[in-house]
């Protein structure tokens, strides 16, 4: 009993880790399949963070996980604008996004509250339970005793599939990532949906912030994305550029960062830093090919001709 | 959008590209300083005194802060320079702490002849050995850099976690360090009383070094050719690509591992999680300012360099919080990335849609 009941608490754990990533992978790879690399995501994750805070702060949780979105999507079209329309190196420019948020987050964050680092208290958005199932054993609380923000990842995966692979948009979208040429003959305007791809992108990664500080933590740390922007960069080359391969794979790296807690809270002398290090070796082997094909957008990170 | 004239002037003298993006730069800083209830004036000279006020403070501070930024910077300009988009300097740069660290840790009773040699050489095989990954999934099988070396920097920053808290960590088990190297691997202060030391003038040697290797050498010819072309360098020059972009993915994970065990070797004395606050991300700004020129690496780092000292003595003496500088970093690329598209625009004769 002992061990399903860790189980089972280990499984809500990596859920709900890896909701954030979810989110923000979700968003990236639509971005990457319009032919945008943003590295910049990091930027997004932390202002969404901040973002959601003040939000929540000013019109409770609900409206902060809105702001936090909104946050994300005006940092994403920050980073749109240099690197699409003005079309610069997308790389570079979102090296910038990201040390400038970290930055300016940072620099907000002590505005307003002050740099004493006293903890600050967030409204947060409650746990949905749902009746009946959340007593399943093992899968129950993982599935069934989580916040709004993982059924938004979970419905996204579906509906960005059905929107990528099935609709006139979606086809546009995936030819500007293939090529902008071609994309720009057949009247695409392949800025415009550039652009707009890497704003979805940000929105989701704001999102994603919003749910560290409003549903997993309930404060606002500087620097509290801690690489998620990036993980979710690793999580989108694993998951192949699909939604479903996304959504799995943002749940082993969940399920990785979950194990280090767990064993750390066991046994302080495993070596837990290689599990988190894991997925990102077997990012790289997913590159390489060892588990089948996985291509990249041919033409992402490419110039758009903005 | 902009007047022909200054775009002009930005083609024809391309020195006056980081003056305007450092003057954008300065204007759009003071303009969020004046919004955030500063005095632009005031923050701007004490960042400056900060920085530059007294020799100490240039040595101890801002060249001491500069020379892991100029190794760095060196990393990526190299790599750029021949279109290899390296971003994973700062797991190069961890890869080389840490093997530096192991052999000065392993070799105690060696004398300074040999364990000084013996350490760079450590750090630069496990830089480059991490460049190694990347450079062979590009290579061989047309994964591109960007990801993969990113993906690198992750894997280095969790192995040094788990060296420093297990195999590595220090004797007494208490924090998740290293030992201290020993003394005869330190690197020495360049002037008595300061804490400037050797790692700096390695770096303008290296600095030197790559500079006359782009210009005055047939290899570093190829580089800049490939960095233009990878197809026009094969067709025209009749040589093969594929060496080249090996040679400069070594060569950048060799600089930058060297800026990671100069580092130890020079200031910390140890190695611990989070020995980098991001260096390697900060180099590209670096890199980027010097428009991927060796020589100007060096005050582009030493730019950055005051930025960092000063911005300490903007936090203690004009209540000014410290992060403010990692953000006007930012907004150096941001300015240099616009200037060049300003400049670039009227090159191309405003023929693109």
């Amino acid at each position: 009993m002992i061990e399903i009941a860790a189980l089972s608490s280990f499984l809500l754990s990596a859920v709900g880790l890896a909701v954030p990533i979810a989110l923000a992978a979700l968003g990236e790879m639509v971005s990457e399949r319009a032919g945008v690399i943003n590295i910049g995501l990091e930027g997004s994750v932390i202002w969404g963070a901040l973002g959601g805070a003040l939000g929540a702060l000013a019109a409770g949780p609900w409206a902060g996980l809105g702001t936090g979105a909104l946050c994300g999507g005006a940092t994403a079209l920050l980073f749109a604008l240099f690197a699409v329309r003005l079309d610069t190196d997308q790389i570079i420019t979102g090296t910038a996004i990201t040390l400038g948020s970290l930055g300016f987050t940072g620099v907000v964050f002590q505005g307003r509250f002050g740099a004493t680092g006293l903890a600050l208290e967030l409204p947060t958005v409650p746990v949905w339970e749902i009746p009946l199932l959340a007593g399943l054993p093992v899968l129950g609380p993982a599935l069934f005793e989580q916040a709004a923000t993982a059924w938004v990842a979970l419905l996204l995966a579906p509906a960005l599939g059905w929107f990528l692979f099935r609709t006139r948009w979606g086809l546009a979208l995936r030819a500007a990532g293939e090529s902008t040429v071609a994309a720009r003959a057949a009247g695409e305007r392949v800025v415009r949906i550039r652009i707009l791809a890497a704003v979805f992108g940000g929105c989701l990664a704001g999102l994603a912030g919003a749910h560290l500080s409003l549903v997993h933590t309930g404060t606002f740390a500087e620097g509290m994305s801690a690489g998620k922007g990036f993980i979710a960069i690793a999580v989108v080359v694993l998951g192949r550029w699909r939604p479903w391969g996304v959504l799995a794979a943002a749940l082993f790296f969940g399920c990785a960062e979950a194990l280090q807690f767990a064993l750390q809270a066991v046994d302080a002398d495993l070596p837990y830093p290689l599990f988190l290090a894991l997925p990102y070796v077997l990012s790289l082997a997913a590159l390489a090919g060892w588990f089948g094909r996985s291509r990249a957008p041919a033409a992402l990170g490419g110039a758009s001709g903005g | 959008m902009t007047p022909p004239s200054l775009s002009a002037a930005l083609r024809r003298w391309p020195l006056l590209r980081p003056a305007t993006a450092l003057l954008a730069t300065a204007a759009v800083t003071a303009a969020l300083l004046a919004l955030g209830g500063h005095h632009p004036g005031a923050v701007f000279a004490t960042l400056i005194r900060g920085a530059f006020g007294t020799w100490d403070r240039f040595l101890s501070g801002t060249l001491l802060r500069a020379t892991p930024l100029l190794l760095t910077g060196l990393a990526v300009a190299v790599a750029f320079r021949a279109r290899v988009l390296n971003i994973g300097a700062e797991g190069q740069l961890h890869a080389g702490a840490l093997a530096g660290v192991a052999v000065a840790v392993l070799l105690p009773g060696a004398t300074g002849l040999v364990l000084l040699p013996a350490t760079l050489l450590a750090a630069a095989l496990a830089g480059a050995l991490w460049a190694a990954v990347p450079a062979a999934m590009k290579t061989a099988m047309g994964v591109g850099e960007v990801i993969t070396t990113l993906l690198m920097n992750f894997v280095a920053l969790y192995l040094a976690q788990f060296l420093v808290q297990g195999p590595l960590q220090e004797a007494r088990g208490v924090f998740n360090q290293t030992d201290e190297i020993p003394a005869a691997a330190h690197l020495p202060p360049l002037f008595p009383g300061t804490r400037l030391h050797l790692g700096f003038l390695i770096g303008l040697g290296l600095a030197f070094a790559l500079w006359l290797y782009l210009t005055r050498t047939p290899g570093g010819f190829r580089m800049r050719a490939v960095g233009a072309s990878v197809r026009a360098a094969e067709v025209s020059g009749r040589f093969r690509a594929l060496p080249v972009i090996w040679m400069t993915f070594l060569a950048s994970g060799i600089v930058a591992g060297l800026a990671g065990w100069i580092q130890v070797a020079g200031v910390t004395r140890r190695m611990y999680e989070g020995l980098s606050p991001g260096w390697g991300y900060t180099a590209i700004a670096v890199a980027l300012l010097a428009r991927l020129h060796p020589l100007w690496v060096i005050p582009a780092a030493i730019l950055f360099g005051a930025l960092s000292a000063g911005g300490g003595a903007m936090q203690r003496e004009a209540g000014v919080p410290e992060v403010w500088v990692r953000g006007i970093e930012a907004l150096v690329i941001l300015a240099v990335l616009a200037v060049d598209q300003t400049a670039r625009a009227r090159a191309d004769g405003g023929g693109r849609d």
